[in-house]
């Protein structure tokens, strides 16, 4: 090797180098190179199961790759686990969270590398420390509330807090705006750019092209664990890269005829519900959902939606009041009766709720309707109908890879994400109670998965939405309603409102509030 | 595909026989540094585990309870739970198993074994099933209800035994069961003999593996294990899947209790169980949980035990059999550990 072999990678502060990784069955990285300047914020963007998550936890260390370089600032390093990434100031945030549910938010920050006093935890000075990184960066948190209490959008602050706790000059966000608000979203963004701004350099994920548009200054484009291009941001637009992504054009809004409006299938009735700390999340809703239509739920996540659809769906105790199911008080109906009396439920949490990670895909496609007799015959399972109806789905959901012995850990986000909406979708409900339905979903998926949810509003299924992206409140409901602390602020049609509007009640004003002001 | 299976096989086949290797060469060594040869102690391990027909009647019978308490706890696991009650379930099953057998005088076997088998089944179910309730209804864990029904298994026993349900002659034992409901017997020599215990426990092994992969009730209870969330939101009730693997768990050790009077002591006595329940423990961390698995676990835990006796004789501490099977718990527990180091053998093979 002759010195003249040694290339300067010296303005680049993370660059990645043939990178190969292969699982059982997947080449998940293929000869992947990624250059990231110094102080820029880069975008990997990509389908489902592209490979990005899979090529950010090899630089973090949490994955070893088969072969490939990495160099950090120039020098060519070997991260073999994330105390080597710690060491070479690289934190990452995960797509999945990785925090302690039981331990408080200073706890989980701390983790580690907590302060102590001789051999004692000092606790009080990781509060200090933590609130005067928070303050510095607009993250408020509760430090002494318990993680498994706060909404995974409050999470997900702790997570960017412990990363810069931990003196971070490279972040790895792995999708860090699925799981936030419009509002928050911004919020991030100007933490991103102060952040950038005092010099440090960015890795973004992303499904969101106008996110990319919007703070980036490079784009690297994955398809099928290889990269596809690499363009500078003011280079190119969403279409472009949508198509870059995906190989074809990719209709960017759902389009959707007059909704055909039937009976009242769900009725809400003063509804009261607690959330997890036995304070009232949801007070006193009224409301109901007619087959045939679409009833978006738009809010602010913590505003009672996640209490909300569990109550409704029967995870959750109602406190006071009343939940009526095609015309039959079902207040108090376990999950399982109201499953077998038609009514389906994509959950916020997919990994928590929607999921068992350690059941192979085929399992995790009958979960809700196990004992139904097309999947079991008395007290036997039917595998190999079972697995016969798994591949259906697979094929028909296009959930990559197509392997349904996988474990529902082994998929990416998005294809997870598949899973579950084609298992609801396929046990033909009447009614239909989706939250975040295409959080950290590819845009092809989401075409198909808006695609989905119109025909089954055409085929007369009731479905109530909760999603924190406005947008796809509007393009997707009939009616909209807008929660803010457990009330409903205002019904509303998307035709007949403004998405400022709808913001306003977010916050906090009453619809009615508004309408006599602009009287 | 192909791929895919190797890294089933891996988790579960490699890691535990990789632990009991290393194990053996760990000890090897500790004998080495206490001036023993390990080759002429391994030499006599074997022997005394399979060398003669007596010691393959012994290890056979030693094999088949712990078959058993393996699969109770390995249940157990499944469901997410830690029963440590084993030992009183298995108590509790041949108590009331051994009551019914003595009054079988008239019967033939063809009821008299049937009935027996029954109740000591339903005994220790009905035992784990209160600490499963508790658990749902009180929250209490299974760790701390288990045990403290274990104490009191044990006291009721001893009572019983002492008193309403003694043999005649003072002695603390039950009266004898029914020569009905005695187990046929396979093979003698000497003293010892093999029931067709070891049958009954490979049968559970089958009805364990056709539970937990095949049917509606193991998918409920794997899923109340790994996830009771996303368990509760699919429908799955966790309540009555938590008692029911409690109880089923606790058939498994009420069955151990069982197989020990009918094939063994044709009676209760207050040593019938030993630590049985505990070894529970053990034989399904190594055998992974899986039925099969726990089988061989068993067959291995009760063979070095067998032949310790025979390294004693030959002048080795049989105090090395603990270290053996201390070493493998270690390493199936981490068994991370186990695989990182794998995993890096593999890369410098594929390397070179
Ligand atoms: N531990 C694993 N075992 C087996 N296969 C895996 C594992 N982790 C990831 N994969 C596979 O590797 C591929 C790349 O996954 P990865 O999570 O990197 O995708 P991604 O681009 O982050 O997708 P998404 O946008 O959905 O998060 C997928 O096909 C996935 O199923
Ligand atoms: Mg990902």
């Amino acid at each position: 090797m002759g010195k003249t072999d040694k290339k300067d990678y010296s303005e680049y502060a993370v660059v990645m180098e043939k990178i190969v990784k292969r699982f059982p069955g997947v080449l998940a990285n293929d000869h992947v190179d990624l250059f990231v300047k110094k102080g820029e914020i880069h975008a990997i963007v990509g389908e489902n199961g592209a490979g990005k998550t899979t090529l950010m936890n090899q630089l973090y260390g949490l994955l070893n790759s088969d072969s490939g370089k990495i160099y950090i600032n120039g020098e060519e390093v070997k991260i073999k686990n994330p105390n080597d990434a710690i060491k070479a100031k690289i934190g990452m945030v995960h797509q999945h969270f990785m925090l302690v549910d039981r331990l408080s938010v200073v706890e989980n920050i701390v983790l580690g590398m907590e302060p102590v006093y001789g051999p004692f935890f000092a606790r009080d000075k990781a509060r200090k420390q933590i609130s005067e990184l928070s303050q510095k960066f607009g993250l408020f948190v509760e430090p002494d509330a318990i993680i498994e209490d706060l909404p995974v959008g409050i999470q997900q602050r702790v997570e960017i807090i412990k990363v810069l706790y931990r003196g971070a000059e490279i972040l790895i966000l792995d999708e860090p705006t699925a799981v936030l608000t419009p509002q928050e979203t911004d919020e991030l963004f100007k933490i991103l750019g102060a952040l950038k701004a005092q010099g440090k350099t960015i890795i973004f994920i992303t499904h969101k092209l106008h996110e990319v548009m919007a703070i980036t200054d490079s784009v690297t484009v994955m398809q099928l664990g290889k990269v596809t291009g690499v363009v500078k941001t003011s280079d190119t637009n969403p279409r472009a890269l949508a198509r870059m992504m995906v190989g074809r054009e990719v209709l960017l809004r759902v389009e959707k005829g007059e909704a055909k409006i039937g009976k009242k299938i769900l009725r809400v009735e003063n509804l009261h519900v607690n959330e997890n700390r036995g304070l009232e999340a949801v007070k006193g809703l009224d409301f109901s959902v007619n087959q045939g239509e679409i009833v978006g739920i738009a809010g602010v996540a913590g505003n009672g939606q996640t209490e909300l659809i569990e109550a409704i769906t029967g995870l959750r105790k109602v406190e006071e009041g009343q939940v009526i199911f095609k015309g039959i008080d079902a207040t108090n109906f376990s999950p399982k009766r109201r499953r077998d009396m038609g009514m389906g439920h994509i959950p916020e949490d997919r990994l928590k709720h929607g999921l068992v990670a350690a059941f192979p895909l085929y399992y995790n496609f009958i979960l809700g309707k196990h004992d139904d007799p097309r999947f079991c015959d008395g007290e036997f399972l039917k595998i190999s109908d079972i697995k016969k109806f798994s591949n259906a789905l697979v094929k028909r959901f296009d959930v990559r890879p197509p392997l349904i012995n996988l474990l529902g850990a082994n998929l990416s986000g998005g294809n997870q994400q598949k899973v579950i909406v084609a298992r609801e979708f396929s046990f033909n409900p009447d009614f239909m109670a989706i939250s975040q339905p295409t959080r950290g979903l590819d845009i092809g998926a989401i075409e198909f998965i808006h695609k989905s949810i119109i025909s089954m509003r055409d085929q007369g299924v009731g479905v109530l939405l909760v999603s924190m992206e406005l947008e796809e409140i509007f393009s997707l409901s009939d009616r909209i309603l807008v929660m803010y602390e457990g009330q409903i602020m205002g019904e509303v049609t998307p035709q007949e409102t403004t998405t400022e509007e709808v913001g306003l009640m977010m916050a906090g004003h009453k619809l009615e509030d508004l309408r006599a002001q602009e009287a | 595909m192909n791929g895919l299976k190797k890294f089933y096989m891996n988790d579960k086949i490699v890691v535990p026989v990789f632990a009991v290797i290393t194990s053996l060469f760990i000890a090897a060594i500790v004998m080495i540094m206490i001036g023993k040869n390990p080759l002429m102690a391994y030499g006599a391990l074997i022997f005394g585990a399979f060398g003669t027909k007596g010691a393959l009647i012994n290890n056979l019978m030693k094999t088949t309870p712990l078959i058993l308490t393996g699969l109770s706890v390995g249940l157990g696991f499944r469901a997410g739970l830690f029963n440590i009650g084993a030992n009183g379930q298995l108590i509790i099953g041949a108590l009331l198993s051994t009551y019914v057998g003595s009054k079988m005088i008239a019967y033939p076997f063809y009821l008299s074994i049937p009935l027996m088998l029954v109740t000591g089944m339903i005994g220790g179910a009905l035992w784990a099933a209160i600490a499963g309730w508790l658990k749902v209804a009180r929250g209490a864990h299974e760790v701390i209800t288990t045990i403290m029904l274990n104490y009191i298994a044990v006291f009721i026993a001893n009572y019983v035994v002492n008193g309403p349900f003694q043999a005649p002659g003072g002695v603390p034992k039950s009266p004898e069961i029914a020569y009905s409901a005695r187990l046929p017997i396979l093979a003698t020599s000497g003293a010892t003999w093999l029931s067709a215990g070891i049958f009954v426990a490979l049968a559970a092994v089958v009805v364990v593996y056709i539970l937990v992969e095949k049917t509606k009730l193991g998918y409920e209870v794997k899923a109340v294990g790994f996830n009771p969330y996303a368990a509760e939101y699919g429908g799955i009730s966790i309540g009555k899947n938590v008692v029911m693997a409690m109880a089923i768990s606790g058939a498994l050790a009420g069955l151990a209790g069982t197989m020990q009077v009918m094939g063994v002591y044709y009676r209760y006595l207050g040593a019938l169980g030993g630590s049985m329940g505990f070894d529970g423990i053990t034989i399904a961390l190594i055998g992974q949980n899986d039925p099969i698995g726990i089988a061989f676990a068993a067959f291995l835990i009760s063979s070095i035990r067998a032949g310790s006796n025979q390294m004693q004789i030959a002048g080795v501490s049989k105090n090395i059999v603990i270290i053996i099977q201390g070493i493998i718990i270690f390493l199936v527990a981490a068994n991370r550990l186990v695989k990182t180091f794998m995993f890096w053998k593999r890369k410098e093979v594929e390397g070179a």
